[in-house]
């Protein structure tokens, strides 16, 4: 068999001699361990191709921090703040800002806009420091999609109340109300009475520049695709997952099922081909995210954000298909193209391919309100659970009921006596974490 | 599910038993693999099956029903259909009836129940494999002696029959030489506001070539080197410089055509996540296969060159020649189903027709 490794063209820019990795942090809601999975990849690619590594990253209690993985590690918050000063003690000449979640990226466009990079002589390895920004920022993120005529939700950007008001009288009621630049849709919320928006709206600006106003979603199916490229313009999908909850439930809070199990293959090469062709457009180098809701009924779509970095669905996509993303989109940061980067699994072919699976991966959160006396245990657009199962199955059912089975919540799988009786049409409008054990088995039951 | 039981009964002796969702039919077939993960409706009525047992490597099949159209082709092609599992409640707003109850209206029958991935391991080892899908009662003697398989030195006979039609469109005009064309085929070229003038590889095409500005030789099924007449053929149309855009067998028989040589692929190629490298730009591409014969680029002469190779196992997927417009392609630019990332081929293509006008 011909090595065809060598004929993938070569992109490599000068390399990197001290590499800073920002790391996973703290564990919170929206923010867990799969950015200590990733990072930890990261590192082990750098140390590879023998540049000296550094780690800032506050949490002793991650696998990243291990001795093995990087040449010096700070216990420091990934905060612009200390990270200017690592920067400077080590002598860093390359930074890597998407393998440590939301706050590690904020970091770094922090570090950019104040010129911090520049004046040290940091590069940015993988996707430009301006392609995440046109990413994060609602506005640039609608603008540059329009341009190649792509959809996105209608939506407005708005820094006052009052603002916010009229942009839901234009959009039309009811409408959801998000935090640019937060944290597992922290904060957001469906409104539906106009006169709840301008409390909604001032107390989300008290954490947050700019609140978006967008056109509501609700009961749309709702797709992503785990997109990677390399700065030669190849471009892949490794993966796609389907949520079983519906738009309007946050995807860290839904169910989630690998590959797709409702869309045709019309539907499937459609979404696919419009994620290539976002990812291309937008210039991201390394790996991403591209969040899709498409209507049931008439197969119209949006595409609700991309994320320009490893995120939760990254790991649960790695996990699903044995695609090494965090590896390769590392591998990528520092030049390597698809081609060129060995596929792990088999050792003989490239990074250039799309896992097809033979099998059903679901993914079930996990909750923990019995630890939060009072909280509102109904579920929505805010991220409010703190872990995640993922069951491997040749069924739908059987990984379902796997997953469920090791939540270790008191079930053995759907079980319709699992709980206190709840009225099921009120469970199916205002969902709560029991839905699914109670509101399947009992519909399995019934009919 | 309560459905009849039926068995497959492979040539090394092999066999499998399933639940019957399909028509109640015995047939026999080369047995092959496709590991897509959607795509069912396109990939059955894709002709280049005809004559073929199709295992599906994906577990779940039918979920989303079969819609009213559009299809590959107007029947359902493979002999026969095997899967891991089968969901008779399907959802989806443009189904129209259930997979169960299509293939039982087209005649062809299936199972469910069967571990398709130890079935699959089975065709990778063994190589593929001649089989029968039969009642389980059936013995295989009887069915050696009574249940026919499709003659697949002749097959393409079956798919690619009819007058020559003509299908109006712009001022490019394109000849189709059919030998189980994909409806996508011709739908991209139309799309693109090409007239299409469609042939079945049998017609009396060659008066047509005077008035057309490029020549697309299309998918079907079966070994190319059982088609040496059309081969010939297909040097005529070398011989008058059109452009030309070869596709799956199309591409196998421009080579042979070519002075080149073709062999059997142990498995074959029969998914829709082939990596393919064009060699002149290094850019790579996903693409949708289905094929169980290749081009041996060794056997090329000097003038042409290879153009795709695959990055899994390094088989060649794409020709061109050096100074003349003829290109072609083992994969499928015209997915259905599949990655559309090569569908620029397409439109390389017709400019290079509209160009010779």
């Amino acid at each position: 068999m011909p090595d065809v490794r060598h004929m993938a063209r070569s992109t490599f820019p000068a390399r990197p001699r001290r590499a800073l990795l920002l790391g996973s942090g703290a564990l919170q809601i929206g923010q867990a361990g799969e950015f200590d999975y990733s990072g930890s990849q990261a590192l082990k690619v750098l140390k590879e191709e023998g540049i000296y590594t550094v780690l800032v990253n506050p949490n002793i209690a991650t696998i990243q921090t291990s001795e093995e993985y990087a040449d010096a590690v700070y216990f420091l918050p990934v905060n612009a703040h200390f990270v200017e000063q690592i920067i400077v003690k080590e002598r860093i000449d390359a930074i890597l800002l998407s393998f440590g979640g939301q706050t590690a990226l904020n970091t770094g466009l922090e570090l950019e806009a104040s010129g911090v990079l520049e004046k040290h002589g940091v590069r940015v390895l993988g996707t430009p420091v301006a392609v995440i920004r046109a990413t994060e920022d609602r506005k640039l993120f609608v603008d540059r999609l329009c341009e190649i005529g792509v959809k996105t939700a209608r939506s407005r950007a708005c820094t006052t109340p009052h603002e916010a008001v009229a942009a839901a009288r234009e959009i039309g009621l009811p409408v959801i109300l998000r935090g640019a630049f937060s944290l597992g849709g922290k904060g957001s919320a469906i409104v539906r009475d106009e006169r709840d928006i301008e409390a909604a709206v001032r107390r989300m600006l008290a954490g947050v520049p700019q609140v978006l106003v967008e056109e509501c979603l609700s009961g749309w199916k709702e797709i992503e695709y785990e997109v990677v490229r390399d700065s030669d313009d190849n471009c892949i999908t490794v993966c796609n997952m389907e949520n079983v909850d519906p738009m309007g439930i946050h995807t860290g809070d839904s169910i989630v099922v690998a590959p797709s199990q409702t869309l045709n293959d019309h539907e499937y090469q459609f979404l696919r081909e419009i994620a290539i062709r976002t990812i291309r457009h937008l210039g991201i180098v390394g790996e991403c995210n591209i969040q899709y809701a498409l209507e049931p009924a008439t197969g119209d779509y949006r595409v609700i954000e991309v994320n320009a970095r490893l995120s939760r669905s990254s790991a649960l996509a790695s996990k699903a298909t044995g695609y090494p993303l965090a590896y390769v989109a590392a591998k990528i940061g520092l030049g390597y193209t698809l081609p060129q980067i060995r596929n792990c699994v088999t050792q003989t072919t490239t990074a250039f391919f799309e896992p097809a699976l033979d099998y059903i991966v679901c993914k079930v959160p996990r909750w923990d309100f019995d630890k939060f006396p009072g909280v509102d245990v109904s579920i929505g657009p805010e991220m409010k659970s703190v872990g995640e199962v993922m069951a491997i199955g040749r069924s739908f059912p059987e990984a379902l009921q796997k997953a469920l089975r090791m939540l270790e919540i008191g079930v053995d799988g759907l079980d319709p006596d699992a709980f206190a009786s709840g009225n099921i049409r009120h469970e199916l409008q205002n969902p709560s974490p029991r839905r699914m054990v109670l509101l399947l088995a009992r519909a399995f039951h019934e009919a | 599910m309560h459905g009849l039981s039926m068995k497959l009964h492979l040539t090394d002796d092999t066999v499998v038993a399933g639940r019957a969702f399909g028509a109640d039919r015995e047939v026999g077939g080369e047995v092959v693999f496709n590991t897509g993960m959607s795509g069912y409706v396109e990939t059955l009525t894709d002709p280049s099956y005809r004559g073929q047992i199709l295992v599906l490597t994906y577990p779940l099949q039918g979920n989303y029903g079969v819609p009213e159209g559009p299809f590959e082709s107007s029947r359902i092609q493979v002999e026969g259909l095997i899967v891991t599992r089968y969901s008779a409640r399907p959802s989806h707003h443009s189904l129209v009836t259930t997979l169960g109850d299509w293939l039982k209206s087209h005649n062809v029958p299936a199972i469910e129940g069967v571990d398709t991935r130890t079935l699959t391991r089975r065709l990778r080892e063994h190589g593929t494999m001649q089989g029968f899908l039969l009642r389980e009662s059936t013995p295989i003697e009887h069915a050696k002696a009574n249940v026919s398989s499709i003659d697949m030195a002749r097959v393409v006979g079956l798919v690619a029959q009819g007058e020559i039609t003509r299908h109006p469109g712009g001022d490019t005009r394109v000849l189709v030489i059919d030998t189980g064309a994909k409806a996508s085929i011709i739908n991209k070229l139309q799309v693109r506001g090409a007239a299409v003038t469609v042939a079945p590889f049998a017609t009396r095409w060659e008066p047509l070539l005077d008035e057309v500005d490029g020549v697309v030789l299309t998918n079907g099924p079966g070994d190319p080197a059982d088609l040496m007449p059309l081969v010939e053929r297909v040097r005529t149309v070398l011989a008058r410089g059109l452009p030309v855009l070869g596709i799956c067998l199309g591409h196998q028989l421009v080579a042979l055509a070519a002075g080149a040589r073709t062999y059997k692929l142990p498995y074959g190629h029969r998914s829709q996540n082939q990596p393919v490298m064009d060699v002149v730009t290094r850019h790579a591409y996903v693409t949708s296969q289905n094929h169980g014969y290749a081009v041996d680029e060794r056997t090329l002469p000097s003038d042409w060159a290879p153009w795709f190779v695959n990055l899994n196992d390094g088989t060649n997927e794409g020709i061109q020649h050096r100074y003349r417009p003829f290109r072609t392609v083992q994969f499928h630019p015209e997915a259905a189903p599949g990655p559309l990332d090569t569908e620029f081929l397409f439109d390389d293509f017709l400019r290079m027709a509209t160009g010779m006008r």
